[in-house]
Order: structure tokens, then sequence, then C-alpha cells
């Protein structure tokens, strides 16, 4: 009998009280995608993203922050990687305001790589104000902080729907398959063509909210690269010293009379 | 088993592949360790200043605050510059001509770090033997090229990297 | 505590040793007589070791970078995953490692459990081992608070709420807590004061603990004392140390998994969006190693009565030692105790899934099912198992497979089935 069946049944019994199985009555179960950026040496689609971040840029960035990215972050490694020529472009496409200068004034100039990405709204409470009373979350880490990850966000981009008849729903908000709840604030924000992609893409909204959500996926995890990429080596090189380490035990134990 | 037939077991080539591929991953969870105290990517980034030096009159200096330390910005005037540049280098502790010192046809831009080579401290401005600086802290005084001329200081004061964007804007880092 | 005197080889190494005998105790440590049955439900403790000290480090680390004010909380964790040269690693490693902490130290005490090691004269060690399993939830409760998400503050509101219950003083005391009139930044700066404080008493009672250890040695899968130490033991190193390094590579596997691969499926999704106090999410949930303390806290429909109920299955550990009436330590040889060890695991781990779930419902039946058995596994099991049981008959010594009634044949195959 594997002495390692306790450890499975504690792992499996970790896994179990771990998942959220908590859920709304007509909560619909996300669209499963085939992100490539999944698995043990799951990469972001390097265009998708650069496009993702065109759909935040023209669409969601006019209700929704992105506090903590700096514009920097686009052109670094196991992101969009922008060259830094497009990066500074980026930057300074936008006024931030800096200050106070030698008088005391505040005052407004371009943006630089190391800014922060600009807000649309000065606080919590003006973005709450001007968007009938729901707060647009910020997005830096919007895909970390549901449940259902990538596969959530992309669904509720793409589960606007009639509301089941009897449904009756309040001005300003609207019916979303898998929103929990099913009630969503935010009106369906994309729409055929809303963005015109540079690389020839076709802008449907399929297309639009995969490559947003690529990008959101990496402003969460802008780690994800490196760290699926250090995570095989670790695995090996514990594997390895594994095996050397056992047959150093099976060698030091073979001079007593009792087993390992 | 005899007991010298332990001792060559223990030093057989599974222990010492063992201890030194152990001693391999011990080295390599070090270095994120260290590295994590060095400066992050944010301060990377921030590692470059712009200033505005359009009202700085001849024979003024500014102070900015670039990475954390001051910088000098003075604008010398002709006499200043003359000066400096009759210094012999046989008087220098750290010989260095003024020229290296600033950027061919901005001669009158000084741009150096306000940090005296001592031990840190800010010196003083229009003060001391040279007319240049004076560290109150040891007593190093500098010229007005920032040339260390007398004092506990081993070196001039460091001149950062930078550069004219236009004509009046200075770039540092 | 070694049967002969340490005598060091160098000069040097006399004069030092005769001032502070630190070589003695280095080679008390590796000349330490340990039963040469131990199995690998044995390696846990040098496991736990590790996981203290990889908190301690990492813990350490992130204290650099990290800022405790409600404002800046949240950011500054940010700033370590995404700004601080490999922060993701060790900020990941950090939470990640709290869970291995605690799966290591769940195996450690139901190893315990089996094997009858609380038992005489190993009682005190027992008792430090569940000090530091005390500390450990504190620390991990405190932890959990400091990234000011909206688990950290609903977590640490309902916690600390559970001080309310307590009459008459209930209120003062936490409000004495918060040091405001709700969680608030006063709250999150004594918490990092605590958590940054409380890994090292840890440390210190897992020197204790080690110390206690080492009196009457190690206990074993038979459960019976050494009789000929010459026979019966190896010395720990290389033997133990060699084994402990590979249960710890196995384990270090396990938890390498979780950190590159899986990083936040231990945690709650929730705790990445920052604490609000005006919104409690819908489902509060504490991390899984708490789960089943949970679980009988929200059984009784009582406030105080739930409080005491959670803290006294907790303390009820304590007088374990005196509540187990059998005289023979390892479930090996106690069919009877045997079947009862597994229901009661079974009934934690049904605590601990319930305690995931909603408080409604079946749910809240199972709860309490599982939360009085609990407590009768302690109060009334075992202690009638220890009076009724007829145990099996067991080895004279650890290498000799003799029994003392001679009925079984062979003592290793017993010794492989037990789990």
């Amino acid at each position: 009998m594997s002495k390692f069946n306790f450890i499975k049944i504690f792992i499996l019994a970790l896994f179990l009280s771990s998942t959220n199985l908590v859920k709304a009555v007509e909560q619909n179960d996300p669209i499963k995608v085939n992100w490539s950026f999944k698995g043990l040496t799951g990469k972001f689609d390097r265009a998708s993203l650069q496009r993702g971040f065109q759909v935040y840029k023209e669409v969601c960035s006019s209700c929704h922050s992105m506090q903590y990215l700096s514009y920097r972050n686009l052109g670094e490694l196991g992101g969009p990687e922008f060259s830094e020529e497009e990066v500074k472009a980026i930057a300074a496409s936008v006024e931030i305001e800096d200050g106070p200068d030698s008088q005391g004034e505040m005052f407004f100039r371009p943006g630089r790589p190391s800014d922060k990405f600009k807000s649309p709204y000065p606080n919590i409470n003006a973005s709450i104000a001007a968007n009938g009373g729901a707060y647009p979350p910020d997005m830096s880490v919007l895909v970390k902080a549901r449940p259902g990850g990538s596969n959530y966000i992309y669904s509720v981009l793409v589960g606007y729907e009639d509301p089941p008849s009897g449904m009756v729903l309040d001005d300003g908000v609207y019916y979303n398959k898998y929103m929990i709840g099913n009630k969503i604030k935010m009106s369906a924000p994309l729409t055929e063509g809303i963005v015109e992609y540079t690389d020839g893409t076709q802008p449907s909204v399929d297309q639009m909210a995969k490559d947003v959500t690529t990008f959101l996926s990496w402003a969460a995890e802008p780690e994800l690269e490196e760290r699926h990429r250090t995570g095989v080596k670790v695995i090996i090189y514990l594997i390895l010293l594994t095996i050397l380490v056992y047959l150093s035990m099976k060698k030091i134990w073979s001079r007593v009379d009792s087993e390992v | 088993m005899s007991k010298e037939e332990k001792k060559v077991n223990r030093r057989d080539f599974l222990y010492t592949a063992s201890y030194t591929v152990g001693a391999v991953g011990v080295g390599a969870v070090v270095w994120p360790l260290i590295d994590q105290m060095n400066p992050d990517k944010a301060q990377k980034a921030l590692a470059t200043t712009e200033v505005d030096i359009s009202n700085i009159e001849p024979g003024k200096e500014i102070t900015v605050l670039w990475r954390g330390k001051p910088v000098f910005l003075k604008r010398r005037t002709p006499e200043e510059i003359a000066e400096a540049r009759s210094v012999s280098l046989d008087d220098l502790p750290d010989p260095q001509k003024d020229e290296e010192r600033v950027i061919e046809g901005k001669d009158e831009w000084l741009v150096m770090l306000g940090v005296c080579t001592h031990l840190g401290c800010v010196p003083l401005k229009n003060k001391g033997d040279f007319k240049g600086w004076f560290c109150p802290c040891h007593g190093s005084h500098y010229d007005v090229s920032g040339r260390i001329r007398k004092g506990p200081a081993p070196k001039n004061m460091e001149i950062p990297k930078f550069e004219f964007v236009d004509n009046n804007t200075i770039k540092i880092g | 505590m070694s049967d002969h005197e340490y005598k060091p080889k160098s000069k040097a190494g006399k004069w030092f040793n005769d001032r502070l005998p630190l070589l003695t105790l280095g080679a008390h440590l590796t000349d330490y007589p340990t039963p040469k049955n131990l199995n690998y439900w044995w390696t846990f403790g040098g496991i736990l070791t590790f996981c203290l000290l990889t908190q301690i480090i990492t813990g350490v680390v992130l204290a650099m970078h990290y800022v405790a004010h409600a404002d800046l909380a949240f950011a500054s964790v940010e700033h370590i995953m995404r700004d601080v040269n490999y922060g993701w690693l060790i900020r990941y490693i950090h939470s990640n490692g709290a869970s291995m902490f605690f799966l290591a130290v769940y195996i450690h005490i139901f190893r315990s459990l089996f094997y009858g090691s609380y038992k005489s004269p190993r009682e005190v060690i027992w008792i430090i081992g569940l000090l530091i399993y005390l500390l450990m939830m504190a620390a991990a409760f405190m932890g959990y608070v400091l990234p000011w998400g909206q688990m950290s503050f609903w977590g640490a509101t309902v916690i600390t709420n559970l001080f309310s219950a307590i009459p008459l003083v209930g209120e003062s005391i936490t409000t004495w807590l918060w040091g405001a009139y709700s969680v608030d930044n006063p709250t999150l700066n004594r918490f990092f004061s605590l958590h940054y404080l409380i890994p090292f008493l840890i440390l210190g009672l897992v020197v204790l603990h080690i110390w206690a250890l080492h009196v009457p040695g190690n206990n074993n899968p038979v459960g019976i004392d050494i009789k000929k130490p010459s026979k019966d033991t190896v010395p720990f190193h290389p033997y133990i140390t060699i084994k402990d390094a590979f249960a710890l590579l196995m384990f270090m596997i396990v938890f390498a998994g979780f950190v590159f691969f899986t990083p936040n499926v231990l945690g709650h999704s929730d705790n990445y969006i920052p604490a609000n106090p005006l919104v409690t999410p819908a489902h509060i949930v504490p991390e899984w190693y708490l789960l089943p303390f949970y679980a009988i806290l929200r059984s009784v429909p009582d406030k105080l009565g739930g409080v005491i109920l959670m803290f006294g299955a907790i303390f009820i550990l304590f007088v374990l030692p005196w509540l187990d009436t059998s005289k023979v330590r390892s479930a090996v040889f106690r069919p009877l105790y045997r079947q009862f060890y597994w229901i009661f695991v079974i009934d934690v781990l049904m605590l601990g899934y319930i305690g995931a779930m909603p408080a409604e419902g079946i749910y809240l039946v199972l709860a309490r099912v599982g939360t009085i058995y609990y407590f009768l596994h302690f109060i009334v099991v075992l202690p009638v198992v220890g009076l009724l049981e007829k145990t099996e008959p067991i080895p004279m010594s650890i290498s000799d497979p003799v029994l003392s009634s001679g009925a079984e044949p062979s003592l290793a195959k017993k010794d492989n089935v037990k789990i």
C-alpha cells in the first residue's frame, strides 16, 4: 500500500475545501476558453495583448481605471512588449497632472513611461456618481478578483442578452447571462467594429472580448510567463535532486537491517 | 561490511552529486533574496529627470532632486569659467580639466551631483577657499568646477549623465 | 543527554566548548539515537522546521517592501507583485507557504494521534506542540489581514467580533483589539506588529518542543520504548537527515506546484478587491486550514455558545493525554481505536468541507452532527475505548519481532499495513 495515500487524501480535501462551490441560483458557468496562457508552459499571445490594450484604451478606459499599472509595463518582457518608442508615444498621449512647481502650482505635462495609467475619474466617489451609482471596478487585478478569472470576464463581455420574459429591469440595468446575479449596470461595452485593429484582425465582439480579456489577464498577472518558465525549471531540478537523494538514502540505509 | 568500505562509500559519486546539486539549488534560492533589495522596476523607471533651465541667470544655480539626491545646476559666468580653466592640474588632488566636466559648446552649464565625495553630505554654495562649494560636515573645499581642492574628500563631485533636450531643457540620467 | 562525553579534537574547539558547549550540542544532535523503524509520517517534523524558516525568511523580505497602512497596504502588495525584483515569487512562497505549513502540521498532529505520541512520557511535547499550533493560527489570521483586501477586512471583522460574545466586557475588548470603532488602520498596524513577532515566539517554542522530545526520545510506529539502543536505533545523522531530506524534497515539489502554477487557488478571489467597509462579500470563508473550527462556530445558534465551542474544540486537545485511558500507544495494536481514529479523521474533513458551505439546510445539520461527534470522540470514545479495548499482542522490542504473547509471526508485515 502506498505510503503517500494520506497525502493524496489531504490534497484532495484541500482542493475540495478551497474551490468555491457556492453559487447563486441562476448562475451560468462561464464559457471555457482555451487560453494560450493556461497550462504549465502557457504564454500570452503578443498580438492579442496589443489589440487588447487598444480595446482597453479606446473602450474600457473611459470608465475603468487601472491604477496599479504604469505605461512602462507595456514594454516589459512577458507583456504586450510594445517598443520603447511606442510606449513613449502611448504615455505622451495623455496629460498627467504633476507638481507643485516652483510657484506652488499644479500643472499638466505629457505622460512618461514611468507614470501610472491615468484614471478616468479623480476618485471613487466621482466614478460612482458618473456611472449611475455603480462603481466601475479598477481593472488592475480584476481577473484575479473574480472566481471564474479570465473565463468569467470573457463570458460577461459576450453574455449580454435580452432578459428572460417576465424579468423586469430598472433603468440603466442590463441582463447578462454570466454576470453574478445576472444584472449588470454596464451596458454592453463591445459592438462589432467599435475599434479598428491595425493588424487587419476582424474586430468582432468575440475577438475583442478575447483580446481585452487576454490583456486584463496579463495586467493581473504580469509575472505569469516568468513564473511558468521558472516553475518548470524548479520542478525539473527538484525531481533530479529527489532522485539523487533517494538513491543516497537507499545506500545509507542499506547499512542497517531496516526498510526505508 | 567493514569500516574501511563504509568510509569509501561516504565519498562515493552519489553523495558528491547530491551535495553538489543541492548546493546549486541553495545558491539559486539565495539570489532572489539578495536581488529583492536592489532598486525595483519603479525606481529604475524614475531614473531620468527633466529640468527647465530657462529662468536661471548667469552666476546663479538651482538644485533639483534626481534619484533622491540633489543635483546642482550652475550657470557660470565667463569669469568663473576662465578661473576654473586657469588652475594647473598639478594643484588638484583629483586631476581633471574643467572641459571634461561640461558639455562642449555649453560650457557655462555645470551639472553635478551635489554630494560630497567624502561621506555624502550636501556642500554649501559660494563658500570655502576656492569660490565654489564647501562641505560643512568635514571641511572639504571645492572650486567653481566642483573639483576637490582641500579637505578629506578624495574625488571631484560627480557629473551625472545628462543631455540638452533643447536650449531650455536638460535631461538628467 | 548523550551517554558518552563529547571531546572536541582541536585545541581551539576544546577551548570554545569548555566555555559554550555548542560542539557538544552539535554532537548530541548528530548522534541522537532515533528508532530505526520510523516511517515517513515522522518526516513532517523536519518539514515543519523548513516551513517555519521559509515563512520567517520570506516574511522578513516582504516586510522590507510592505506598508502597514490602510490606504497603502493593498497598493504596496501590488508593488511587491509588479515591481520588486522577484517580489511575486517571494510573496507567493509566503502566501502558499502558510497553507503548506498547515498541511504539514495537520499531518504531524494526526500522526501523533494515530501512534499515541501524546501519551506519557511525552505530554509536555504535545502541549508545547499545541501552543505552537495556536500561535500558527494567530499568525496566519493576522497575516491574511495584511493585504487589506475584502477578505482581510471582513475576516478581521468577524474574528475580532468573536470576542464581543464575552459577557459584560466583550464590547470593550473588541474595541480595544481594534484601537478604533471598527477594523481600521490602527488594527492593521498592530496586526502587522504581532504578525512579525509571533513567528519568533514559535521558533522559541520549537526549540522547547525538540528539547522536550530529546528527553524521552522519539515515539515510533510500534509505540514501545527502546530496549536495546544499539539494535533498535540509528544515529540521527546520516540516517534520519537523509530520509528527512528525501521527504522534504517530495514536499517541496508539491509546494512548488502551487507557487508556480496555481498560486491563488488556495486563496480567495475577493482578497484582490481592496477592503471596503461599506460592502461585505457574499460569502465570507476563512482560509481552508481554519474551516473545521469555523464550521463548529457556525453550528451553534448562540453567539457565546459558538465561540465557547470553537475554542473548546482546540483546548480539549490539551487534556487529550489524560482523556485517552489506553496503556498501548500505537493504533497499530488497537483495533477498536483504529476504527474510531478514521471516523474522527473523516469527521474533521467533513467539518472542513462544511465550513466552506453556506450555513443553511443540510449543511447546518451535518455541521451539528459533526461538532457533537468531534467532542464525543474526546470525551466519551477515547476514555471508554481505552478501558474496553482488547489490544493486539505487542512486540518485545523494535528489532525483535517477538511478541509478548507470541501469536503474530511477523512484525515487519504488521508494520507496513498500518496505513
